[in-house]
C-alpha cells in the first residue's frame, strides 16, 4: 500500500528540476500519442520547432501570438494575485477590441499620432468596465466571480456577432457578414518588422512586475487575496483595491484586444481572439503568476499554436493535433504540481516499530 | 476483567514533514473508563487521536483493539472498529439536518428513512441524555446543539470507544457538567472514553486514569485518585512550575482614562442586538477582562472600537475623542492597537501565506511617503521582533502559517505592541499556546500595563481571567452582566453571568 | 384556442428536442459539481462524445454501443481531469479547461474522417421520433414526451433518476455531503476519493453521452464544433438549474425554446410587425439568466440551494 504525505516546502531549484521533468514526461507522452494517432513524433516536434521559429515570417506570427497571450496573462496575474479567478480574459479581449473599434470608426478622421493612444484608453477602458460587472456582484452579493467571468465571456462574443451581422456589417461587402477595416491611421505600426505591441508588451510586463512585487498597492492586493478581513483589519480601503486590480485587470486584456484588432485583423471580428483569453488563463497560472515567467510560458504556447498551423500546411495534419498536445502537455505540468507539494511513500506495517 | 485493556497504542510515530508530531507514543484504555489525555497545546494529543480515529495513518506503532491489531486505512476502518470521534472543530455538514448528519454512512437500505428515522434517532439520544430535534438543520443551532449532534452520531453506529478532542472549550461550565454527565452514563453502559484537554480541573472532576503527553512523547498514565493537579502539571510542562500569574502594580499617576465607551449597540444583518448598549470605561496601566460564551458580542465589541463594525448607537470615546464612524487607519493612528485572534488564529491579524517582514509591515506599510513599499524598514522591523521576543523561525523570509502557535502569537503581539499603543485590545491571545509561551504572552501584558497601557483582554480561561485582569466584564447575548473584581467573585460565579444570571442571584431563581 | 394549444404542443415538442444535449450535459455537470468538483470541460467531454458516438455508429451501425461508446469517450476525458484534481489536487478550474482543448483537438481530428458521411438507417430509425398512441394525445406534454425520439426520453428518466438519486437515497445523501463539507464525509467514513471519482466519471459519460445527440439524432452528419459552445451554456445552467435534475429539465428545454424562438425569429417579427429581435441577442439570454440567478441566490441567502460550500477545493485528509 502507498499513502500520500505532505512534504516540506520545495526549494526554487528543485521546483524548476520538477517543471523541467514534467515538460520532459508531458513531450514523452505526447509522442506516445502522436505515434498511436500514426504519426512520427520526432517529425511533428521538428515541424513544430521549424514552423514557429525557422524563418522570419514563420518568428514574426509566432511573436504575433506571443504579444496578446502575454498582455492578457498580465491582466489574468493582476485578478488572480488578488484571489479574483478571472477567467473572463476572453470576454475583457473583446471588449477592448470593441472599444478600439468604437474610436476608430467614430474618430477615423484622426491622425495616427491621437487615434493609437485614443483607442488605447477605449480599449482599456471597455475592458476594465467588463471585469468590474462580476467585481461589484461579488463584493455587492458574493456572487462567485469564476462563473459570471465566466459567462460575461459569451455575452461579449455574442455582441461583437451581433455588430458583426448587424449594425457594423460592411455594405461593401456584399452580404458578407464582416466589419470594415480599419483606417490607417487606426493600424498599429510595425518596429523591427513585429507591430510595435511587443514593445508595449514588454514595458506592461515590467510594470506590472514592478506593481506587484514593489509597490503598496501591489501589496495591498495580496494581503486583500490571502483575506479581506485582514485587509480590512489593517485599515486598507479594500473597495479602491478591489476596482483599482479588476479595472487594471480588465483593462490590460482589454488593450490585448485592441493590439490584435488593429495590427493583426486590422478590423473587428468574432474570430479576433480564437481562444487565446482563456489560453492566458492556463498560461498565467503555469507561470505562476510570475511576469518574467509569463513571457517565457506565452512565448513556448505561441510557438505551439502557431506550429500547429504550419502542421497543417507542411505535412497535412490537422492543426487539431497541437490541440491535443497543448491539452496532454497541460495535463502533465497541472499533475506534476502536486509533487512539488506531497510525496508518496510506502506504507510501513507495524511491526518493525516495536522497540 | 477490569484491568484489561481494551485500546492498546504502542509505540505510535507520526512525522509531518520535518516535524515530529507523536515520538514512540504509547497508550492504553480500558473498558467502561474515562481516560484523561492530558497534555499542552502541541503535545501531540489531537494527533494521536486522529491515527486511532484513522483519519491520520501512523509512520510507526501498533494499534490493538479488543486483542484484534488493526491498521486503520480510514476513518471508515475505524467506525468499523467501534471507534467514534468528536472532532474540536465539529464534521457536520451545515445544510444537512441532525438526522441526516447522523445516518450519514449508516444508512440501512437504499432510501432514507423519515419519520421513523427520527423517533429512533430521538430515542436513543433520550436514554444517554441527549435532547435535540433530528430535522433541525446544523447551521440553525448551537455551538451545544452541535456537539450533542456529534455524540449522537458516534452513539447511532454503536461505538464502544467515544473520543472527545477538547470538548469543552466551546461550553459553559453548566454545559460541561451536563456533558460530563452524559460521559459518565456512557460509562456505565461499558464504553470507553478518551477525553482531550489541557484543564486539570476536568481531568480531576471525570476521569478515572491520566495519560500525559508531553512534546509528542508519552510521559506516562496514573490513576486519577492517586495523583494531585500539582504533579500532573509536572508532567505534563516536564519541570515544577508555578501556576501563579502576576498581577503587577502599577504606578498610580499612569492611571488615566483611556477609554470609555458609552451606550454602544450593534445590529447585525439578521437584525439582531449582537452588541446591547455596553457601557465601561478603561483606564491606562489596568486591564480589563471580558468574560463569556463565544458569540457574545466580543467579536462586535472589539470591532466597533477598531472602526472595523458599524455601530448603531452609542459612543466610542479614546483620550477625550469620540472616534466612532472614523475609518480603520485613523483609529491605528490615533493609538489604538487591536490583535484579534479568531478561532483559527491566522484569520485576521496575521496573512497566512505571507512571511515574517510582510507581515510586520501590514500596519505601518503605508507610513512611508510614495507609491512604493519600504522593504528594507520592513525587514529592520523583523529582525527587531524576531529578536526581542526570541521568535523561533528558520528566517525572516518564512511564510508565518509554517510557525508553531506561540511563535505567530509573538509575530502578531510583537507587532502591535510596536506601534506603541495607548489602548491594546487583545482576544485570545493564549489560545493554541503551551503554558510556557501562554506565560510569556500574560507576562507581556503585564508589562504593557506598566507602561500605562490600557488593556483590554478578550479571554476563555476563567481561572487565567482571574488572576491577570484588575477588572472582569461578564457578558451575555451582547449585554454587560456585570463587572466585578476579581477577588469579589468565584469562577461559579462569572460561568452563571455568562449564562445570563445577574450577580447575586440564586441559582433555583431560573 | 384549439390552434393555440397545438401550436404549444409542437413548440414544446420541438425545445425538447432542441434542448436535449444541453439536459445530458447538465445533469453531468450536477454529478460533478454534487461532489464539489467544477468541470469547466464540458464542452470538450461533449465533443469528444459526438465524435466518437459518430465514429462508432458509422462502423458498427449499433446504435446502443454507439451511445455507449460517446459515453465512455466522454467518461474518458472526466477520468482524466479526475485524476488531475482528485489525486494530484491540480486546480480544476485550470484542468477543466485544458480537458476542452483536448476535446477539441481529439473531436478534430477524429472528425476529419467523418464529415461527409451518414449514418447507416438503423441507427437514424432507432432514433427517429415515434408515437406511444392514448398517451400522446395528453394535453400540452403529450406530444412533448410522447412523440418523440427515444434519446429525448431517455434523457428525461434521467433526471428524474438522478433526482431521486441525490435526493433520497443513502448513497446521494453521501455524495452530497461531500460536496459540501468533505472533512465531515470523510470522518462519518465515506471514501470520498472513490465517490469523487465514481461522479466525476459518470458526469462526462452523460456529457459524452449529451454530444453524441447533436451527432446521431439532432443533425445528424459530422460537423466540426458541433457542440457549438453547448458545453458553456451547460455550465450556466447548471446553477441556473441550482444543481436540481428536475429543474435542470426546465432549463434545458427554455434553452431549447429560446433556441427555437432563434430560428423562427430569423424569418418572422414579432407579432407581424417588422421588428425581429437579433438572434445574437437572443444567443445571449442564458447566459444573462445564468448571472441573474447567481445573484438571486446570493440575495436570498437561503442555505439549502447554494453552490455545494467545497465546490473547487481539492481534498486532502491530513492537511493541518
Amino acid at each position: 500500500m502507498f499513502k500520500i504525505v505532505r512534504k516540506a516546502d520545495a526549494s526554487p531549484a528543485q521546483e524548476r528540476v520538477m517543471r523541467g521533468a514534467a515538460v520532459v514526461a508531458a513531450l514523452a507522452a505526447s509522442a506516445l500519442v502522436l505515434a498511436l494517432l500514426g504519426f512520427h513524433p520526432i517529425e511533428v516536434y521538428a515541424k513544430i520547432v521549424e514552423g514557429s521559429l525557422l524563418s522570419g515570417h514563420r518568428l514574426v506570427s509566432t511573436f504575433n501570438k506571443t504579444i496578446p497571450l502575454v498582455v492578457l496573462s498580465l491582466g489574468v496575474a493582476i485578478a488572480f494575485k488578488m484571489k479574483f479567478w478571472n477567467i473572463g480574459a476572453e470576454g475583457q479581449f473583446y471588449m477592448g477590441a470593441f472599444g478600439a473599434s468604437l474610436a476608430a470608426f467614430s474618430f477615423y478622421w484622426l491622425p495616427a499620432i491621437a487615434m493609437i493612444p485614443l483607442m488605447m484608453v477605449s480599449a482599456f477602458v471597455f475592458g476594465g468596465l467588463l471585469a468590474l460587472i462580476p467585481a461589484v456582484l461579488k463584493s455587492k452579493f458574493s456572487t462567485s466571480e469564476t462563473l459570471v467571468t465566466l459567462m460575461l465571456n459569451y455575452i461579449a462574443i455574442k455582441w461583437i456577432t451581433y455588430l458583426q451581422y448587424g449594425p457594423w456589417k460592411d455594405p461593401q461587402a456584399i452580404g458578407f457578414p464582416k466589419i470594415p477595416k480599419f483606417p490607417d491611421a487606426a493600424v498599429l505600426p510595425e518596429l523591427f518588422g513585429v507591430h510595435i505591441g511587443w514593445v508595449f508588451a514588454l514595458v506592461l510586463t515590467v510594470l506590472v512586475w514592478v506593481l506587484l512585487s514593489r509597490s503598496k498597492l501591489g501589496y495591498e492586493i495580496a494581503v486583500l487575496g490571502e483575506s479581506e478581513t485582514t485587509a480590512r483589519y489593517a485599515g486598507m480601503n479594500v473597495t479602491r483595491i478591489t476596482i483599482v486590480a479588476i479595472l487594471l485587470s480588465g483593462g490590460l486584456c482589454g488593450l490585448a484586444g485592441m493590439m490584435q484588432a488593429s495590427a493583426i485583423e486590422k478590423s473587428l471580428s468574432d474570430q479576433l481572439s480564437g481562444g487565446l483569453g482563456f489560453t492566458a488563463v492556463i498560461t498565467t497560472w503555469l507561470a505562476k503568476l510570475s511576469p518574467p515567467a509569463i513571457i517565457l510560458v506565452s512565448f513556448l504556447f505561441a510557438m505551439l499554436l502557431q506550429g500547429g498551423v504550419y502542421l497543417q500546411s507542411a505535412l497535412q495534419i490537422s492543426s487539431t493535433v497541437a490541440d491535443i498536445l497543448q491539452g496532454v502537455i497541460l495535463f502533465f505540468v497541472l499533475g506534476s504540481e502536486f509533487f512539488l507539494r506531497y510525496k508518496i511513500v510506502r506504507r510501513k506495517g507495524g511491526e518493525e516499530a516495536k522497540a | 476483567m477490569a484491568s484489561q485493556s481494551y485500546i492498546e497504542l504502542r509505540g505510535i510515530t507520526k512525522i509531518f514533514g520535518t516535524v515530529v508530531a507523536n515520538d514512540q507514543v504509547d497508550l492504553s484504555v480500558r473498558k467502561g473508563e474515562i481516560h484523561a489525555l492530558l497534555g499542552e497545546n502541541g503535545s501531540g494529543k489531537s494527533t494521536l487521536v486522529n491515527m486511532l480515529s484513522g483519519i491520520y495513518s501512523p509512520d510507526g506503532g501498533t494499534i490493538t483493539i479488543d486483542g484484534k491489531e488493526q491498521r486503520f486505512q480510514s476513518p471508515r476502518d475505524a467506525i468499523r472498529a467501534g471507534i467514534g470521534m468528536v472532532h474540536q472543530h465539529f464534521k457536520l455538514v451545515e445544510v444537512f439536518s441532525a438526522k441526516e448528519n447522523i445516518v450519514m454512512n449508516e444508512g440501512k437500505g437504499v432510501f432514507l428513512k423519515g419519520k421513523a428515522l427520527s423517533e429512533e434517532i430521538y430515542k436513543i439520544g433520550k436514554k444517554y441524555g441527549l435532547m435535540i430535534n433530528p430535522d433541525k438543520k446544523i447551521y440553525r443551532m448551537s455551538v451545544g446543539e452541535k456537539q450533542t449532534v456529534e455524540i449522537l452520531k458516534v452513539l447511532y453506529r454503536g461505538a464502544k470507544v467515544l473520543i472527545l478532542d477538547e470538548p469543552t472549550a466551546v461550553l459553559t461550565p453548566q454545559e460541561t457538567k451536563t456533558l460530563f454527565e452524559i460521559l459518565r452514563n456512557m460509562k456505565a453502559e461499558g464504553c470507553s472514553v478518551i477525553l482531550i484537554t489541557h484543564k486539570l480541573g476536568e481531568v480531576m472532576e471525570v476521569s478515572d486514569r491520566v495519560t500525559v503527553l508531553r512534546k509528542g512523547r508519552s510521559i506516562g498514565t496514573v490513576e486519577t485518585a492517586k495523583t494531585d493537579p500539582r504533579q500532573l502539571t509536572e508532567m505534563m510542562v516536564g519541570r515544577p512550575i508555578d501556576l501563579k500569574i502576576d498581577r503587577p502594580p502599577v504606578d498610580p499617576a499612569l492611571k488615566k482614562r483611556v477609554l470609555s465607551v458609552e451606550h454602544l449597540s450593534c445590529v447585525d444583518g439578521d437584525g439582531i442586538r449582537v452588541v446591547d448598549d455596553m457601557s465601561f470605561t478603561v483606564d491606562g496601566g489596568e486591564i480589563l477582562g471580558v468574560a463569556g460564551i463565544a458569540g457574545s458580542g466580543q467579536k462586535e465589541l472589539c470591532e466597533m472600537i477598531a472602526g472595523l463594525q458599524k455601530a448603531s448607537g452609542g459612543r466610542v470615546v479614546f483620550q477625550g475623542e469620540d472616534i466612532l464612524g472614523l475609518g480603520p487607519r485613523a483609529i491605528i493612528k490615533k493609538g489604538v492597537s487591536m490583535s484579534f485572534i479568531p478561532e483559527d488564529r491566522l484569520g485576521m491579524g496575521l496573512v497566512a501565506g505571507m512571511d515574517v517582514v510582510e507581515n510586520v509591515m501590514l500596519k505601518s506599510y503605508d507610513s512611508t511617503p510614495g507609491p512604493f513599499m519600504d522593504w528594507e524598514k520592513g525587514r529592520e522591523l523583523a529582525t527587531q521582533i524576531v529578536e526581542k521576543y526570541q521568535v523561533d523561525t528558520p528566517s525572516i523570509y518564512h511564510p508565518v502559517k509554517n510557525l508553531s502557535g506561540g511563535n505567530i502569537q509573538k509575530v502578531l503581539l510583537g507587532r502591535e505592541i510596536d506601534l506603541n499603543p495607548a489602548l491594546l485590545i487583545t482576544a485570545y491571545p493564549v489560545r493554541g499556546l503551551d503554558i510556557g509561551a501562554s506565560y510569556h504572552i500574560y507576562d507581556v501584558l503585564g508589562q504593557q500595563k506598566q507602561k500605562g497601557v490600557a488593556v483590554l483582554y478578550i479571554g476563555e480561561d476563567l481561572d487565567v481571567l482571574l488572576s491577570l485582569c484588575d477588572r472582569i466584564m461578564v457578558i451575555h447575548h451582547g449585554r454587560i452582566m456585570g463587572i466585578v473584581e476579581p477577588h469579589q467573585v468565584t469562577k461559579e460565579d462569572i460561568g452563571l453571568m455568562m449564562l445570563g444570571h445577574h450577580p447575586g442571584e440564586e441559582e433555583d431563581h431560573v | 384556442m384549439s390552434q393555440f394549444i397545438t401550436s404549444l404542443e409542437l413548440f414544446l415538442q420541438l425545445s425538447a428536442q432542441m434542448g436535449t444535449h444541453v439536459l445530458f450535459a447538465i445533469l453531468g455537470g450536477i454529478l460533478c459539481e454534487k461532489v464539489g468538483n467544477l468541470n469547466l470541460g464540458v464542452e470538450g467531454m461533449m465533443l469528444m462524445g459526438a465524435s466518437v458516438g459518430f465514429a462508432t455508429g458509422l462502423s458498427t451501425g449499433n446504435p446502443l454501443v454507439s451511445v455507449l461508446a460517446a459515453g465512455i469517450a466522454g467518461a474518458v476525458g472526466a477520468l482524466i481531469y479526475g485524476v488531475i484534481t482528485v489525486t494530484f489536487r491540480g486546480n480544476q478550474v485550470v484542468t477543466g479547461l485544458a480537458l476542452t482543448t483536448f476535446g477539441t483537438g481529439v473531436s478534430g481530428f477524429l472528425g476529419q474522417s467523418l464529415s461527409g458521411q451518414a449514418l447507416p438507417e438503423t441507427i437514424t430509425n432507432f432514433f427517429a421520433a415515434y408515437t406511444v398512441p392514448v398517451l400522446v394525445d395528453i394535453p400540452i406534454v403529450g406530444r412533448m414526451l410522447f412523440e418523440q425520439s427515444a434519446y429525448v426520453q431517455a434523457a428525461l428518466i434521467c433526471a428524474v433518476v438522478l433526482y431521486i438519486y441525490l435526493n433520497k437515497t443513502y448513497i446521494g445523501l453521501q455524495a452530497r455531503a461531500i460536496g459540501e463539507n468533505p472533512a465531515a464525509a470523510d470522518a462519518s467514513g465515506i471514501n470520498v476519493t472513490a465517490y469523487k471519482y465514481l461522479h466525476i466519471v459518470a458526469g462526462g459519460f452523460l456529457c459524452g453521452v449529451g454530444g453524441a445527440y447533436l451527432s446521431l439524432v439532432f443533425v445528424p452528419r459530422w460537423q466540426d464544433n458541433i457542440t457549438a459552445g453547448a458545453g458553456w451554456i451547460a455550465v450556466a445552467l447548471v446553477i441556473f438549474s441550482t444543481w436540481n435534475p428536475l429543474k435542470a429539465i426546465l432549463a434545458a428545454y427554455l434553452f431549447g425554446i429560446l433556441r427555437g424562438v432563434g430560428f423562427k425569429m430569423q424569418n418572422v417579427g414579432i407579432g407581424g410587425t417588422d421588428f425581429k429581435i437579433p438572434t445574437q441577442l437572443l444567443d445571449m439570454l442564458p447566459y444573462l439568466a445564468t448571472i441573474l440567478v447567481l445573484v438571486f441566490m446570493t440575495l436570498r441567502k437561503k442555505k439549502e440551494n447554494q453552490s455545494p460550500a467545497a465546490l473547487g477545493n481539492a481534498y486532502f485528509r491530513e492537511e493541518r
